[in-house]
């Protein structure tokens, strides 16, 4: 069983819903990162997702956008993100990462090459927000040689047809994007979200995480009872751009929220 | 000639799913994948449809003012001593540019699918003011995103298009020029997809736009062709247009595919040089990638970042190119070449005085590549080059860099 499937498995059996903060890799700058991961699980996260900096990310709205070109302006490389994952590893052998990001990078490493340093790294997952099911065979091959999850996003726009294909080609778990727009945007319609989650999940066993637009414990907590797992990223990544340069700072205002938050929805 | 016979004679691209060989394809975020089924099915449908077509007929003659003429360059021809050079006119189309031929195409689709609501990216502005043009006339809402840097270059284009009605939304992030528009115009589609069409300006982006794009500038390639039957009894020798995304080099090469005879040379930006780091030339000297929706050759860095492109010509500061392209290059049927900065201006200048016709910058380096080809050719030979725009928009940067204040 993968890292990710027995998160899911260990905190079902809690009765506890997972939390997935994302970061930018190298935001605001690359020491930052590691030490982070690790005051993010401290603080209630069960999974992480590592965004890789990108210098042309579509579906990002402006709170990660300027992450990553923060990050790039470090230089920072899809192989410096899996070196931070490497690193983080060391300390911690069970909390499953989750690589977020874009596909030109991983093309441009070869997708062999990428599976096999992602896995070697301690890397469990893998989302490419513009890789559709339909353009994936290769790389999920390479994927499951390593025993890698490739999370695909299913939208409001998806159809059930779709979705049924989407969630065959993909494991780990199902990312439901909760609104129509890029990523930190809008506002939540909690009943539109349930009555998805609960169309996707008579589809499959596969559980379902919610992000885009969460932004506080009450979001928080809201999609915690509709849904498997709350993504929460912009709200993090805010928050990291307000306290740069220091690390410390950074650590703190991070953690808070994600604390407020796991303390939300564990009390729902 | 056998082998470019057989790349030419059952050729169909793209397959089912948008792929030119291993190029091409359907590369976006989830929530855009069902609106592009809509707008496949819908672009499918309508090709198809005579009502349809009548009407872009029509709107193409009477409003675009087509068919251009194809013009043969006696003087310049006569001053290069070789093969004889034909222009196909796109300059003298409403808007001044080729541009309106896909935009007019694409406004009528969008009306058809009940779309109130037109977005579209813009580098030196002429496909934001074709968009803004066709949205004036079809009562539609228009918003155009562009680069902050290219707004402060193309103070005039801006202007028009407000003049016109549509809303310029300056792009701020990544390099803040034509490639962020599209980032930027992705992000609003994506975050109005119920009631908005976003027209794309060149043969990139994910299917169906490079095929949708391609079949509604080919109106060049058809005309040139059937022109030069009428004018000179025979095809033409070689033909030549310059290469940013690539749509009107594919709207002149598409109805040539089948001839093998005929030579199709592709220009592209060489900036100040193949060798420095500042050109926008992917597929003379860029590798395959994946950005904004299609695998293609790209101006990347090894690790996969997107790298700033440089070009005297807005139009061509693009670090994509469309995959059909990609794909034309790879099977060999079609050449690129590239041509820098100094080389278009020697062509912007020699046109001009020649002719007594002001080119785009884009379209002078597809010029400046037919001042180098036409010597090596005989004088019963023949060229048609695409003069793709005109250069009224260019004046201020010409003037610039010759140091001239106006």
């Amino acid at each position: 069983m993968s890292r990710i499937a027995a998160c899911f498995e260990r905190c079902r059996g809690a009765g506890r819903k997972v939390l997935i903060p994302y970061i930018t890799a190298g935001d605001p700058d690359p020491a930052v990162t590691v030490p982070l991961m690790h005051a993010m699980v401290k603080a209630g996260a069960d999974i992480i997702e590592l965004g890789v900096p990108f210098s042309d990310p579509m579906a990002e709205g402006p709170v990660i956008q300027k992450a990553m070109e923060r990050a790039l302006a470090h230089a920072v490389t899809l192989d410096d993100v899996l070196e931070m994952v490497r690193r983080f590893r060391q300390g911690d052998p069970d909390t499953p990462v989750v690589l977020m990001g874009y596909l030109n990078p991983v093309e441009i490493k070869g997708y062999a090459d990428f599976a096999h340093s992602a896995a070697a790294a301690g890397v469990d997952g893998v989302l490419l927000v513009d890789m559709p099911p339909e353009e994936a065979d290769d790389l999920l091959v390479e994927l499951r040689k390593h025993e890698l999850d490739m999370i695909f996003l299913v939208a409001p726009t998806t159809g059930t047809e779709r979705i049924k294909s989407i969630t065959a080609a993909g494991s780990g778990f199902i990312y439901y994007v909760s609104l129509k727009g890029v990523t930190g945007a809008g506002h939540l319609d909690i009943e539109g979200v349930k009555k998805r989650v609960t169309g996707i999940h008579e589809l499959t066993a596969l559980p379902v995480g919610v992000g885009f637009g969460i932004k506080d414990a009450d979001s928080a907590s809201a999609i915690a009872s509709v849904a498997d797992a709350v993504v929460v990223g912009s709200a993090l990544v805010k928050r990291v751009e307000a306290n740069a340069p220091s690390a410390e700072a950074i650590n703190q205002a991070v953690s808070s929220l994600l604390a407020e938050m796991r303390q939300a929805m564990d009390a729902a | 000639m056998e082998q470019v016979k057989k790349q030419t004679e059952d050729y169909n691209q793209p397959d089912a799913r948008g792929h030119f060989g291993p190029y091409g394809g359907l590369f976006v975020a989830e929530t855009l994948m069902g609106p592009l089924k809509e707008l496949r099915e819908a672009y499918e449908h309508y090709f198809q449809d005579k009502t349809f077509l009548d009407e872009l007929d029509s709107e193409l003659q009477h409003y675009v003012g087509r068919p251009s003429p194809l013009y043969y360059a006696r003087r310049w021809s006569e001053t290069l001593g070789g093969a004889r050079i034909y222009l196909k006119r796109e300059d003298l189309n409403h808007t001044g540019a080729h541009k309106v031929n896909n935009t007019v195409g694409q406004a009528l689709l969008a009306k058809r699918m009940g779309k109130t609501r037109i977005i579209a990216e813009t580098g030196a502005g002429q496909h934001g003011v074709a968009s803004a043009t066709v949205a004036a006339r079809l009562g539609l809402e228009c918003v155009v995103y562009m680069g902050e840097e290219d707004i402060q270059r193309q103070a005039m284009n801006v202007y028009r298009m407000k003049l016109l009605g549509a809303s310029v939304v300056p792009v701020t992030s990544g390099s803040r020029t034509l490639k962020d528009a599209l980032n930027e115009a992705m992000r609003d589609w994506v975050t109005n997809v119920d009631n908005t069409f976003y027209i794309i300006g060149t043969v990139a982006g994910p299917h169906p736009y490079p095929a949708m794009v391609r079949d509604f500038q080919a109106v060049i390639g058809r005309e040139a062709r059937e022109q030069i039957l009428q004018y000179e009894g025979r095809l033409p020798d070689a033909l030549i247009a310059c290469v940013g995304g690539g749509s009107n080099a594919i709207g002149l090469f598409y109805p040539f595919i089948g001839d093998a005879s005929v030579k199709l040379y592709g220009v592209e930006a060489a900036g100040y040089g193949l060798d420095t780091d500042h050109h926008a030339a992917p597929l003379c000297a860029g590798k395959p990638g994946v950005l904004h929706g299609n695998r293609t050759y790209l101006m990347e860095d090894s690790h996969g970042q997107i790298i700033p492109t440089h070009s005297i010509s807005a139009g061509l500061d693009y670090p994509g190119v469309g995959p059909e392209h990609a794909w034309l290059k790879d099977s060999g049927r079609a050449s690129y070449v590239a041509i820098n900065d100094d080389e278009a201006l020697q062509g912007f200048h020699d046109l001009t005085r020649i002719e007594g016709i002001l080119p785009a910058l884009e379209s002078s380096h597809a010029l400046a590549y037919a001042t180098k080809l036409a010597p090596t050719m005989g004088k019963d030979e023949i060229i048609i080059v695409n003069l793709s725009g005109r250069g009224d928009k260019d004046i201020h940067t010409v003037a610039d860099h010759e140091g001239i204040t106006l």
